[in-house]
C-alpha cells in the first residue's frame, strides 16, 4: 500500500504503517553513518549533549558523494544498517523514531523498535542518483571533519522507502522471502 | 620494446574511474532489463524499474550510480615488451585514482589504516593486481568496489571430499547469509581452487567478466547455470524484499589446487557491478 508521511514522525502515523508498505517521506531528516554513530556514542558516554534532538526524528544511514556545482548533493543512497546496530537501541530509547537504511537488523534493534513504537525503513540500495533527486536541501550540522560521514540535516520531498520493521516488530525481510522461496 | 609514458596511464585511470561510476556496461544493463521482465513480485519489479531509472539519471546528469563509489580495484596486465618511462608506475596509477575521484566528484571512501581510520581524502591507495603477459600492450581493468556487498563475501576452505556439492552449498549459503545486505540483484563471483589468496583473487576477477558470458569449461558453465537457478529460488529478490530475481549471474573461475584442498571464494557484487577495460 502506498502512503505519504511527514518527518519528524507523528506517533499515530507510525502505528498505521505496516511492514511492506511503500511510503513517501517529506520533511526534515538527519544523516549519520558509522563514524558519526561512534562519535554520538562517545558523546553520550561523556554525558554531553548530542548535536541534534532525536525526539520523533529520522536518521538516514547515508554518506553522499560530493555535490557538483549548483547541485544540492551528490549520489545519496542508503548504506548497510547493520553496522549501526550496536548503537541503535540507545538512540531509540532516547527518542529516535525512524531509521532509513538497507539490510538486516539484530534482534536487539527489532525489540527496541517495538519498545519505542519506532520504525525501520529500507530505501533501494544502489539507487543513489535517483534518491538524490528527492533531497531539496542539505547542510552539515555536526562533525564536519568526518567528510561524507558528517551529520547532515536534509529536507526531503517524497523520498521513496519501504517499511521493513514496523512498530509491532513484523519484519518484511523474513516474510517476503518466504513468500517467494521456491526451494520446497 | 615499446615505451609507454606513465602519464598516459594516469590519464586513462582517471577517465576510467569517472566512466565506471556513471555508466554500467551494456551486459549489466541488459541483465537488469531481463530481470525486470522476469520478476514475479510487484514490489520487486518496481525496485528494478527504479534501478533502471537510476542508471538513466546517473548517465544524463553525471551523478554517480551509487554514492559508494568504491575502493578502486585495478587489474593491470603488462606486456613483457613494455617499458614504462617518466616515473613510477604505481605512483602514476594512484595519481589517476586521485584525479578521477577528486575531479569527478566521486566519494572518498578510503581510510589510511584499518584501525586508526583517517580518511585519505582522495580515495587512494588503489588495490592493484599486476600480471605480466606476452606482447607490448597494457590492458587495464578498473572495478570500483562498494563495501555493502564486499562485506558479505566469504572464503571456504573445503575438503576434496566435499566435491562439487560442497561448492554448491557454500555459494548458496553465502548468498543467503548476505540476503538484502549485498544489494540484490547481485552478481556472484566465485573462485575455486588455487590457494587461500588465489581463490579470492579469482572470485574478484570473475566479477569483471561479462554477465552474459559463461565459462569455457563445460562443467563450470553448467555449475554457473545451476547455481543461478538455485539462488533465484531463495526468494530474496530485488532489494531483499522478496522476489524471484536475486542474482543476475554467477561467474566462476577455476585454477589448479593442492591434493589436500578445495578452496572456494565467493565475492559478492551488488547490481552496480562496475568495470571498465582499456587496452593501451
Amino acid at each position: 500500500m502506498e502512503k505519504y508521511i511527514q518527518a519528524p514522525l507523528v506517533e499515530s502515523e507510525i502505528k498505521d504503517l505496516q511492514a511492506g508498505d511503500y511510503v513517501y517521506i517529506t520533511g526534515k531528516i538527519y544523516t549519520a553513518r558509522d563514524a558519526a554513530h561512534k562519535r554520538m556514542d562517545e558523546t553520550l558516554k561523556n554525558e554531553e549533549k548530542l548535536p541534534m534532538d532525536l525526539k520523533n526524528n529520522v536518521i538516514y544511514y547515508m554518506g553522499p558523494s560530493p555535490a557538483r556545482e549548483g547541485k544540492v548533493i551528490g549520489s545519496a543512497g542508503p548504506t548497510t544498517a547493520s553496522r549501526m546496530d550496536k548503537y541503535t537501541p540507545t538512540l531509540l530509547d532516547l527518542g529516535l523514531k525512524g531509521m532509513i537504511g538497507k539490510g538486516k537488523r539484530t534482534e536487539d534493534v527489532r525489540q527496541a523498535v517495538v519498545r519505542n513504537n519506532a520504525i525501520y525503513f529500507a530505501a533501494v540500495g544502489g539507487a543513489g542518483a535517483l534518491l538524490s533527486k528527492c533531497i531539496k536541501e542539505s547542510k552539515v550540522i555536526a562533525y564536519d571533519d568526518l567528510g561524507t560521514e558528517a551529520i547532515r540535516e536534509l529536507q526531503v520531498e517524497k523520498l521513496p522507502v519501504v517499511v521493513v520493521i514496523d512498530s509491532k516488530g513484523n519484519n518484511l525481510y523474513e516474510t517476503a522471502i518466504n513468500e517467494y522461496n521456491r526451494e520446497r | 620494446m615499446r615505451n609507454i609514458s606513465v602519464e598516459e596511464i594516469t590519464k586513462n585511470i582517471k577517465e576510467m574511474c569517472i566512466e565506471a561510476n556513471h555508466f554500467l556496461s551494456k551486459d549489466m544493463r541488459d541483465a537488469l532489463k531481463k530481470a525486470e521482465n522476469n520478476e514475479e513480485s510487484p514490489l520487486g519489479k518496481q525496485i528494478l524499474q527504479q534501478l533502471e531509472d537510476n542508471l538513466e539519471i546517473a548517465g544524463k546528469e553525471m551523478i554517480p550510480i551509487c554514492q559508494d563509489t568504491g575502493m578502486a580495484v585495478i587489474f593491470i596486465q603488462i606486456g613483457q615488451e613494455v617499458h614504462f618511462e617518466g616515473g613510477n608506475l604505481e605512483t602514476a596509477i594512484n595519481q589517476g585514482v586521485r584525479q578521477g575521484y577528486t575531479e569527478g566528484f566521486l566519494r572518498k571512501s578510503v581510510v589510511d589504516d584499518p584501525i586508526i581510520r583517517n580518511n585519505t581524502k582522495d580515495n587512494t591507495p588503489a588495490v592493484i593486481h599486476y600480471e605480466i603477459i606476452e606482447g607490448d600492450q597494457v590492458t587495464i581493468t578498473i572495478a570500483p568496489k562498494g563495501f555493502g556487498s564486499e562485506n558479505m563475501s566469504r572464503i571456504f576452505m573445503l575438503k576434496p571430499a566435499d566435491g562439487i556439492d560442497g561448492v554448491k552449498n557454500a555459494v548458496v549459503q553465502a548468498v543467503k547469509e548476505a540476503g538484502p545486505n549485498a544489494c540484490p540483484p547481485i552478481v556472484v563471483g566465485v573462485g575455486i581452487g588455487g590457494t587461500f589468496e588465489k581463490c579470492a583473487l579469482l572470485s574478484k576477477k570473475a566479477l569483471t567478466r561479462n554477465v552474459n558470458e559463461h565459462s569455457h569449461i563445460p562443467y563450470v558453465k553448467e555449475l554457473e547455470e545451476e547455481l543461478l537457478e538455485k539462488i533465484n529460488k531463495s526468494g530474496i529478490g530485488p532489494g531483499g524484499l522478496g522476489g524471484t530475481q536475486t542474482a543476475l549471474a554467477v561467474n566462476i573461475e577455476t585454477y589448479p589446487t593442492h591434493i589436500a584442498g578445495l578452496p572456494v571464494a565467493v565475492n559478492m557484487c551488488c547490481h552496480v557491478n562496475r568495470h571498465v577495460t582499456r587496452v593501451i
